[in-house]
């Protein structure tokens, strides 16, 4: 068994179940937009605005976000571990990926809360 | 019939840096030599040259390389197959450490194959005769077992390649699974709890190389798999 | 102490095949501090090359079967020079054997009773010979060795078993009183020379085919403990037994499983015949393995053989079905294709009687202690060596082994080993310390190799011995043509003192190893001449045109050569098993 603290969920099973949850979350909602966007006549703010207007949109753009942070974090979290590592950079890619990793996880809560702000207007 | 052999040369005793070589090898016509049979003839000619092999049919795993950039056994690689415009190139396999010329360190495959607990547990008493298994069970075995650690698949799989001391890779995978599907066996959570870690398995992004290479034509992806499929169940 | 480091154990097994590794596991799993010395990581073995199965008699296809029936085949198809007592013991423990081998995970093939799957072997049968053919030999597919040699693998692993993988042994040590007391090993990673000591020193190298040019034995097949005992001054058994296998695949020299016609193939000629029938009206394609090889080369002399040159005879397949083929024989289907490029479903597989296996090797007790004879010609335990498997001759084979029984000896007697080194340990061990002198001994000769400046090469010396082995001591033999062998081969020793060893770095230098294994292969290759020449009978594979007849008033005897004065002797065959009558010697026929 392989430990590490930054995996997201710190068990490889929940990892690779959220990834896989959270890429169907994103699908059907591209899905969705890109249909929504295709079916509607005459597209205006008024319509776009009205769309996000209602709470089921807000919570499923906002189940969609975290989807898309947590993909992202997982996918990221992989990749770092695979190229920033002993074998590639030496000593000093402990601190590299560990301050690739705060900038990714900056960057994502970000998302986060400017998203929030965004959908609800605050 | 001459045949042009570049081969990857590195002795650690005279070389700071590897390089490759060129052999002129002549073959007889009309037969398909297999790629042992021409590493044995640049032997007697420089018998510097160092490769491990031993059964020469295929069944014990010695002479895995790469060969025209593909990973497989020499001994059981034809010419016809292996030689690529009109040139044999042979290199160790990829992403182990080089001891000499083809002769690739295996320490770590060899570790990530002991993790898994390549035995059976069983510590129930033992009956006097077998421990009976129909058919149907014994079958699942099949594809698994046959494994003979060539180390083709782990080593053309870029997960390993990048994390040889962490994920298990597809030939300890493939025997995890062997034991995990063997009805005998009861140390079933045991080995799931062992293999729940972000690495052990979940690094196999099913990039299916190790499918590809398997001189044995085994499918360590589908084995890795089921063992997805077992964690699943046991962790809901 | 000499410059060369010191590794201590109390049991070091030489060889990582099937008997080396049961016999490390014994030794392991009751607490013996024991090391296993492979000169390849173990599962490279030749074990791993077995196919057909493990000949024993666990009852599982025939309720009724029985240990003493097995006996009784063994018996007459070592064509009564096997020594009653062993083989005795091995057919009678063997089921709980092979049964620690299920438990220890072998993935045998099962019957719809969820028991182990047995098929039928040359040269079995039920009731005393009166039965009819038995189907005994417990198989996992067509990989058994495979299988076997792997979960050896996985319990030595799963009891902690020290390896020291790569490593090869070059020489045995002799203290002053004469006994072994270890050996001298190469680190072929590091090039590291070492004295590995023990109180215990186990022999498992397993056999020497390469001595023929053409065989079904693995490259590293190359007789290294037979070498050791022979320059150490021991004396051999039987070396002029050597098995031909009659399906090699005709130019590549690999092994088609007996199982194959087991599960019902059957040879057949250049003209279609199944001559068979012919040789062996009984047991026809199952007759014992020096029989029906001994048919095969007369059908070829007799001009009836297959292909352009009428060199080869067909082992035929197709009429089994593909589904039966791919259930029971896959490792067979995909070997046919690779070697003969002949898809057994649809086409008959060329096949040649090939050099396989050695029925002679290092007399030892059943506990697997090696031994000499004392200036009586008793029988002495040599102290600290012990030997078992291929290497040694307990003998179970005699002058013929049956298939699958070779996988039964290797569980049997690596398992026989490991119990008496633990209770010869526990008795207690008066060993002396090996003295620099002593260990220096063990060096000469890869310190002559060392410093050899020019002469002959390896590649070419190895070839010049497999020819002469081959054309003159095969599978029918004649007293002219081996003492021409016999003449070449004085002549060959020559070149070998003189081996140039080029390369001389360190790492991974395969070339000296090859060159240290050359030298052992000369060891068997002689032995075997002398035995053949002076055994002036035919028994079992040891064939002779000017002697064709069986003679049982002189030669119902273990042959034994002695190194240094190169003199055969001969030594009782065991006609006492402990539990029974012992079988007496009958005409051999199937």
């Amino acid at each position: 068994m392989v430990t590490n603290i930054t995996s997201l969920s710190r068990t490889g099973l929940r990892d690779w179940l959220v990834q896989r949850v959270s890429a169907v979350v994103l699908a059907v909602y591209t899905v969705f937009i890109v249909g929504w966007l295709l079916y509607t006549e005459t597209l205006s703010f008024e319509l776009w605005h009205a769309l996000f207007e209602q709470t089921w949109m807000r919570i499923f753009s906002l189940m969609a976000l975290v989807s898309l942070v947590s993909h992202a974090w997982i996918g990221m979290w992989t990749i770092f571990g695979d190229y920033l590592n002993e074998r590639a950079l030496g000593k000093k890619a402990l601190t590299v990926r560990f301050l690739s990793q705060a900038l990714c996880g900056i960057v994502l809560f970000v998302y986060i809360a400017w998203g929030v702000q965004i959908l609800w207007g605050l | 019939m001459s045949l042009q052999v570049s081969v990857y040369r590195y002795n650690p005793e005279q070389d700071s840096v590897p390089h490759m070589q060129d052999f002129t090898v002549e073959v007889p016509e009309g037969k398909d030599l297999m790629v042992l049979d021409v590493l044995a003839l640049i032997k007697e000619q420089d018998d510097s040259f160092v490769y491990r092999r031993s059964c020469r049919e295929g069944v014990c795993g010695s002479d895995g390389m790469n060969i025209g950039g593909t990973n497989g056994l020499a001994c059981i690689t034809p010419l016809s197959e292996a030689v690529r415009k009109e040139k044999l190139v042979l290199r160790p396999l990829p992403g182990l450490p080089v001891i000499r010329d083809l002769v690739v360190d295996m320490s770590l495959f060899y570790k990530q194959y002991e993790k898994v607990r390549p035995y059976l547990i069983n510590d129930t008493p033992p009956p006097a005769t077998e421990r009976l298994q129909s058919p149907e069970e014994r079958a699942k075995l099949d594809g698994l077992y046959e494994c003979v650690l060539c180390a083709c698949c782990s080593t053309a799989c870029p997960s390993f390649w990048w994390n040889p001391d962490k994920f298990v890779g597809p030939a300890g995978l493939l025997q995890s699974y062997r034991f995990l599907a063997d009805s005998r066996d009861t140390a079933t959570e045991e080995r799931l709890s062992d293999l729940e870690d972000p690495f052990s398995v979940f690094r196999c992004r099913g990039i299916m190389n190790c499918v590809d290479v398997c001189p044995k034509g085994l499918n360590p992806t589908q084995a890795i798999g089921h063992i997805r499929k077992m964690l699943l169940e046991k962790g809901s | 102490m000499s410059k060369i480091r010191t590794l201590t154990f109390d049991a070091i097994v030489i060889g990582g095949g099937g008997a080396g590794l049961r016999a490390a596991l014994q030794l392991t799993e009751s607490g013996v501090s024991a090391a296993c010395i492979s000169k390849v990581f173990p599962t490279r073995s030749h074990t791993v090359s077995a196919q057909g199965g493990i000949t024993c008699a666990i009852a599982s296809v025939d309720p009724d079967d029985d240990w003493r029936w097995h006996m009784y085949d063994t018996v007459k198809g070592s064509d009564y020079i096997g020594d009653q007592d062993a083989i005795e013991y091995m057919c009678s423990v063997g089921p709980q054997a092979v049964f620690e081998l299920d438990h220890m995970g072998l993935p045998f093939s099962r019957t719809e009773e969820g028991r182990i799957y047995q098929r039928p072997f040359g040269g079995q049968s039920k009731n005393f010979g009166k039965g009819g053919q038995a189907a005994r030999t417990c198989a996992a597919a067509d990989r058994t060795g495979h299988a076997l040699l792997h979960t050896l693998h996985q319990a030595n692993i799963k009891s902690g078993t020290t390896f020291l993988n790569e490593w090869y042994a070059v020489d045995l040590v002799k203290n002053a009183n004469g006994q072994v007391a270890g050996v001298i090993a190469i680190d072929i990673e590091s090039g590291e020379v070492a004295y590995v000591k023990a109180k215990a020193t186990v022999l498992a190298t397993g056999g020497a085919g390469r001595i023929y040019a053409s065989t079904t034995n693995a490259l590293i097949n190359t007789g290294d403990g037979v070498g050791m005992a022979l320059r150490a001054g021991y004396m051999v058994q039987d070396m002029e037994m050597w098995q031909f296998h009659p399906t090699g695949i005709y130019g590549a020299g690999t092994l088609v499983t007996e199982g194959c016609r087991g599960e019902g193939g059957f040879l057949i000629n250049g003209e279609g015949e199944r001559f068979m029938e012919r040789y062996a009206p009984n047991a026809k394609d199952l007759a014992g393995r020096d029989v029906v090889a001994r048919s095969m080369i007369l059908e070829i002399m007799e001009g009836r053989g297959a292909g352009p040159n009428k060199d080869h005879v067909l082992l035929k397949l197709d009429h089994l079905g593909e589904a039966e083929l791919h259930a029971k024989l896959p490792g067979i289907c995909e070997l046919a294709k690779t070697f003969a490029h002949a898809d057994p479903v649809k086409e008959p597989i060329p096949v040649v009687p090939t050099c396989h296996y050695m029925m002679g090797g290092i007399p030892t007790n059943i506990g697997g202690q090696a031994l000499m004879q004392n200036a009586q010609g008793e029988d002495q335990i040599i102290e600290g060596l012990y030997a078992c498997g291929e290497a040694a001759c307990v003998s179970v084979h005699g002058a013929n082994r049956l298939g699958g029984n070779s996988l039964l000896d290797l569980v049997v007697f690596g398992r026989a080993a490991g119990l008496q080194i633990k209770k010869s340990l526990e008795e207690g061990f008066d060993a002396i310390d090996a003295n620099d002198a002593d260990i220096e001994a063990a060096m000469v000769r890869l310190n002559r190799l060392n410093e050899s400046s020019a002469g002959e090469k390896v590649a070419d010396v190895r070839r010049d011995l497999q020819n002469i082995m081959q054309l003159n001591f095969g599978v029918f033999r004649q007293e002219d043509n081996m003492m021409k062998g016999l003449e070449a081969l004085d002549a060959l020793k020559g070149r070998l003192a003189n081996l140039h060893l080029e390369d001389k770095s360190n790492i991974f230098n395969t070339a000296r190893i090859e060159a240290l294994e050359l030298e052992n292969l000369f060891e068997v290759a002689y032995a075997t001449a002398v035995s053949a020449l002076e055994r002036k009978e035919s028994r079992g594979a040891h064939a002779r045109n000017d002697y064709q007849e069986r003679d049982d008033e002189n030669w119902l005897k273990h042959s034994l050569y002695f190194p240094v004065d190169k003199r055969i002797g001969r030594r009782k065959v065991n006609f006492t098993p402990k539990t029974m009558e012992a079988f007496p010697p009958q005409t051999r026929t199937y």
